[in-house]
């Protein structure tokens, strides 16, 4: 790979689930080091444009790049994270919060030396991802008796202990309270200052504006917006008022079309 | 009587430890993924698996390997497309390999006095030596890989997306997984019979879920009740003479039933128990008011 290609390239990519297309020929390229937030209403095409990306759908059209790889021939999975949206961190048989963010070490874990458990590195960098979103006094607890924000929090310690240099979190502070946020800030800024590149999807940005480099709107399955970070919500009373609500304004699309 | 008095004995009392360690080290993947009846139909598919084995005068355990092992592979197939039809594709599946099954062993009953309830019951007391080789050997298969694939396993089944963007080998772990488990019912076969292997996969794992909080955890408790309810229905078996696999079953819901009170007598009397620590990050007063 070449020095200067992107983390992650999607090159005008057309995704549908059955026959309906839901993006539209969506291009997104993420750079080292960035912080890309992707946003816009619900049933837009966010999930989706991050799920093409991974390969957990195939585009019928463009191309998905990852550092620099074509996806199908991507193999060095364990430089991503991935946090899906979703609170079932549950299963039919209780597990707890240590060993489901085990389980994001296996991307690194050799098979062979997977067999013979896991070595001391596993287990210190699982211990490191716990506290990174103060989950230690948890570790040991079932996950289904943790609420819905903090089993997010474990979601996001399993993406954290893989180490991975690229993470992708598909709302990941979706539920989370406003200290949680904060904590979840914090380990996001640590991530960044070791030089990891960051693709999330956001509805508020809240504490985590202050670290998002650009921001992606999507709109109906077209990116109507690349540029600069929306000014965030609750700032209503200030000067430069720009009405700008979580859901609202990407219905429309208009006010993004100039920079 | 002296249990150990007789080979027979001690013959059937190894199948049925065999079972109960194996049975519930696998079937806990498949609750863990909510599929408790799979093994269930397996054992289905299975017993066409023997009708051909005594028709043909081959083994009818390694035929009934052979053909649930086919017969996991479709239903993973069909798992995999995650098709609402698939519900209908299994039902016919299973309910053809039962009666496919019960057809085969009745054309061929000729030389089987051992009949088609020894296969679908369970009869421990008939076991040859023979049998227990094989059975150990499959049964050492089946916590091999329960065992040692754990971890991947566990990942597959407690989020395959996830697993995936892991790189994980999703479709040759699934495969793995469902091979193991036709090899489970077919170990099982002897012990508690093609009809009620499903419960010995399934219910040790509910039982020991009552009580634990992890899954490594949950899944040595449960492989220690499988081999309890086995040994003990066995024996009590032999000294009331009732069915030895229907009572190993029902010894095994009995202890299912009886955790599952205490559980929630032991719950009610210390209802706060478990006072969660505090989180690391103290929440300021105004988050709560916020909400
Ligand atoms: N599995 C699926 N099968 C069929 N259609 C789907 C599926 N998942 C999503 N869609 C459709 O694709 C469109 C985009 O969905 P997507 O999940 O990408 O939205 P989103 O922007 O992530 O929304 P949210 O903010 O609610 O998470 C929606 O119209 C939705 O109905
Ligand atoms: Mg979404």
């Amino acid at each position: 790979m070449t020095g200067n290609e992107p983390v992650v390239a999607a090159e005008g990519i057309v995704v549908g689930y059955g026959g309906r297309p839901v993006l539209h020929g969506v291009t997104l390229r993420v750079t080292a080091g960035e912080v890309v937030a992707v946003l816009g209403a619900n049933g837009s095409g966010k999930s989706t444009l991050i799920k093409s990306v991974l390969g957990l759908l195939s585009p019928r059209g463009g191309e998905v790049r990852l550092f620099g790889t074509p996806q199908r021939r991507f193999r060095d999975w364990y430089r991503i994270g991935y946090v899906p949206q979703r609170l079932d961190a549950g299963g039919g048989v209780p597990a707890t919060v240590r060993e489901v963010v085990a389980s994001g070490r296996l991307a690194r874990r050799g098979f062979l030396r997977g067999l013979l458990g896991g070595g001391a590195a596993d287990r210190e960098a699982v211990s490191a991802a716990l506290v990174d979103v103060g989950l230690t006094q948890r570790a040991n607890d079932p996950v289904s008796t943790l609420s819905g924000g903090q089993q997010q929090r474990v979601l996001i310690a399993r993406a954290l202990a893989g180490r991975p240099d690229l993470l992708v979190l598909d709302e990941p502070t979706a539920g989370v309270d406003a200290a949680s946020q904060e904590a979840f800030a914090s380990a996001l800024r640590r991530f960044v200052s070791r030089g990891g590149t960051v693709l999330l999807v956001a509805h508020e940005l809240g504490p985590l504006a202050p670290l998002v480099s650009r921001a992606v709107v999507v709109h109906h399955g077209n990116i109507v917006h690349d540029g600069q970070v929306p000014e965030p919500v609750g700032h209503h009373a200030g000067p430069h008022h720009d009405h700008v609500h979580p859901h609202a304004p990407y219905d429309r699309p208009g006010i993004w079309g100039a920079p | 009587m002296n249990l150990f008095a007789y080979d027979f004995m001690i013959r059937a009392l190894i199948g049925a430890t065999v079972t109960g360690l194996a049975a519930p080290a696998i079937g806990i993947y498949l609750v863990q993924r909510r599929l408790s009846l799979i093994g269930d139909g397996l054992g289905h598919v299975a017993l066409t698996g023997v009708g051909l084995g005594l028709l043909t005068h081959n083994s009818p355990t390694i035929a009934a390997v052979v053909v649930a092992a086919l017969g996991a592979v479709a239903v993973e197939l069909v798992r995999e497309r995650g098709k609402a039809s698939g519900d209908v594709a299994l039902a016919i599946l299973f309910y053809g390999g039962i009666s496919g099954g019960v057809v085969l062993v009745n054309l061929s009953s000729a030389q089987s006095s051992r009949s088609l309830t020894s296969y679908l019951f369970g009869s421990p007391l008939t076991t040859s030596p023979g049998d227990i080789v094989v059975i150990g050997v499959l049964g050492a298969i089946v916590l091999a890989v329960a065992l040692l694939l754990r971890p991947w396993l566990f990942a597959v089944c407690h989020d395959e997306e996830y697993a995936r963007v892991s790189g994980l080998p999703i479709r040759l772990l699934n495969i793995t997984l469902a091979v193991t488990t036709a090899v489970t019912v077919t170990a099982a076969m002897r012990a508690v019979g093609l009809l009620l292997v499903s419960a010995l996969m399934v219910v040790p794992v509910a039982t020991a879920q009552q009580v634990t909080r992890g899954f490594n955890a949950t899944m040595y408790l449960a492989m220690a009740l499988g081999v309890g309810a086995s040994v003990v229905g066995l024996s009590v078996s032999s000294q009331l003479d009732t069915a030895p696999g229907a009572t190993i079953v029902l010894l095994a819901i009995a202890s299912f039933v009886a955790v599952t009170l205490l559980a929630g007598v032991v719950r009610r009397a210390r209802p706060r128990q478990s006072v969660p620590g505090p989180p690391a990050d103290a929440e300021p007063p105004e988050v709560l008011l916020d909400r």
